[in-house]
């Protein structure tokens, strides 16, 4: 391989991952959660999705998302809410851990009523995944965030939206899962998780060991692909413009 | 002559009983009402309920077993993802915790300012949001879509408190800030608010939109110029995230934690700024 694409770092290939999520969205607002889907909003906006809605990380939304002053739009977190009711969102929020119908949790560790580990609390992630599309990111893929079953659902997967009843599935859809190692969805017949890439350099059994439920897989030995690889100006953009300092290396190393 | 409900910090903190339910404002480590609550903690007031965008408001009161009851949707401080004082207190199980979701709690306070007894929203549902809080229930449309939803419960507290960049002497306040965060749903959820102040003025400058407390809801103001410290109050200052690293890694240690409660916490509200002036000098 010798293309300027085979010098991506990991954290580049993700990047380009996360901003897959937002292709085809239209004119929706776009809220990554963390440091390497915000580069990936980002690029989707420069790039293949150029309707995109983009706030600053607080109130503002920016017509330009490189100029801080570019305002167009005011966005406090209580108009926020109600946009994610009116479903004109896709949020890519993290996850301490995630289950094979997509079900995640960012509250506690261990019996919710004593907690082992307290986390952030499930903050708007009940909201968010019943009324606008959803993906999680994932930096450091593990058996400890990919589990068999969550302790305590704040976001809720395919499974429980059907036991909760039309009113939880009418508008809910989560999208896909952007890991270290992957890309993963929900494209099965029973909304079960599905590997669908592999990163280059990444093999399937290493998805595989570092996963605790097994995720469908597609037949066949080389079934599985590797995700895409930067094009050479969606490196110079993240490279050059939104990320010069590359803050990205401290959530996937290089 | 208009009346003037401007009062010292320990003569709002004096009003304040135990078992009261408090809405505190603020999001995460932003604009919180720090200084009526460093009052509070001067006073022996207990088995407070808080409900509150939770950051290092709930961690101070629980730290100091202030704190019967939590409903939050979460307690973080931004730039430090976890409070430590709360992951604490719920891993020692010292609190009774409602965990709600962020537009439930929207909703919940929409409710309370509007005096019905709740507000019908998708969200919720499938969650263990549902599971763990047995006091919530669903509503069913009277439409023909007949949908199922949840029926946030109204919040409604005894006393508010907010912090505001401005503020007259009637209790009218403003927020210079971008996002006035749910300030304003709270003082009218509330019987009673209380409003901290940068600076008190006689005239308001700047959009009337920025005006999102009212006096009719407001029984007292409080001037605490850096009363926010160390949660962030812009345009007039930013988060201080040394002191703000400095209360992480002392609430690690119960040493360190009352080390920094002598330091900062066993004076009154002058006596704390006189403290983070000394640390600001020691920390250039």
């Amino acid at each position: 391989m010798t293309t300027a694409a085979s010098t991506a770092t990991r954290a580049e290939v993700c990047a380009v991952a996360c901003a897959e999520a937002w292709r085809g969205d239209g004119e929706i607002l776009a809220a990554p959660m963390g440091v390497v889907p915000g580069i990936g909003a980002r690029l989707a906006r420069l790039t293949f999705s150029p309707d995109l809605l983009l706030t600053n990380g607080e109130a503002l939304l920016l017509s330009d998302p490189l100029d801080p002053q570019s305002v167009e739009g005011w966005l406090p977190y209580a108009k926020h809410l109600q946009m994610v009711a009116g479903g004109k969102r896709h949020v890519m929020m993290g996850a301490s851990q995630i289950d094979r119908y997509g079900n995640q949790n960012i509250s506690c560790i261990g019996d919710w009523a004593r907690p082992k580990r307290q986390l952030l609390g499930s903050r708007g992630a009940p909201a968010n995944t019943l009324n606008n599309p959803t993906s999680y990111w994932v930096p450091k893929h593990s058996a400890r965030v990919f589990v068999e079953r969550v302790d305590m659902v704040s976001g809720v997967g395919y499974d429980r939206a059907a036991e909760a009843g039309p009113s939880a599935t009418r508008f809910h859809g989560l999208r896909r899962v952007v890991t270290d190692l992957a890309v993963l969805d929900f494209a099965t017949p029973d909304h079960r998780m599905r590997l669908v890439s592999v990163h280059p350099g990444v093999s399937v059994a290493e998805v595989r060991e570092r996963t605790g439920f097994a995720p469908d897989l597609p037949e066949g030995p080389d079934a599985v692909p590797y995700t895409r690889e930067p094009t050479p100006e969606e490196l110079r953009l993240i490279r050059d413009v939104l990320d010069p300092r590359r803050v990205r290396e401290r959530e996937v190393p290089a | 002559m208009a009346h003037d409900k401007t009062l010292t910090p320990d003569q709002f903190a004096a009003r304040i009983e135990s078992g009261m339910t408090l809405g505190i404002g603020g999001w995460g480590a932003r604009r919180k009402p720090m200084a009526l609550v460093r009052a509070l903690l001067r006073t022996d007031v207990k088995d407070l309920t808080v409900v509150s965008p939770g950051g290092p408001d709930v961690g101070l009161l629980a730290a100091a077993g202030r704190v019967r009851k939590l409903i939050a949707p979460f307690v973080t401080l931004d730039s430090v993802p976890l409070e430590p004082h709360f992951r604490t207190a719920r891993q020692g199980g010292a609190i009774e915790f409602e965990e709600w979701d962020e537009a439930m709690f929207l909703w919940g306070l929409t409710a309370a300012a509007n005096r019905l007894p709740f507000m019908p929203i998708r969200a919720g549902l499938g969650s263990d949001v549902m599971t763990t809080n047995p006091r919530l229930r669903t509503v069913t449309s009277p439409y023909e879509d007949g949908e199922e939803l949840l029926a946030a419960p109204a919040l409604r507290f005894d006393a508010a408190l907010v912090h505001m960049n401005r503020a007259d002497r009637r209790g009218n306040a403003q927020c210079l800030g971008p996002d006035p965060y749910f300030d304003g749903l709270l003082s009218e959820a509330a019987d009673r608010t209380y409003v901290s102040c940068e600076q008190l003025v006689d005239r308001f400058e700047g959009p009337p939109q920025s005006l999102v407390v009212q006096r009719q809801n407001v029984a007292g103001v409080v001037q605490a110029p850096n009363g926010a410290h160390f949660t962030s109050c812009v345009p007039d200052y930013e988060r201080d995230e040394a002191f703000q690293r400095a209360y992480v890694k002392a609430a690690a240690e119960p040493e360190e934690w009352q080390a920094f409660e002598r330091r900062f916490l066993s004076g009154d509200e002058d006596a704390y700024q006189r403290a983070v002036d000394t640390f600001r000098e020691e920390n250039q």
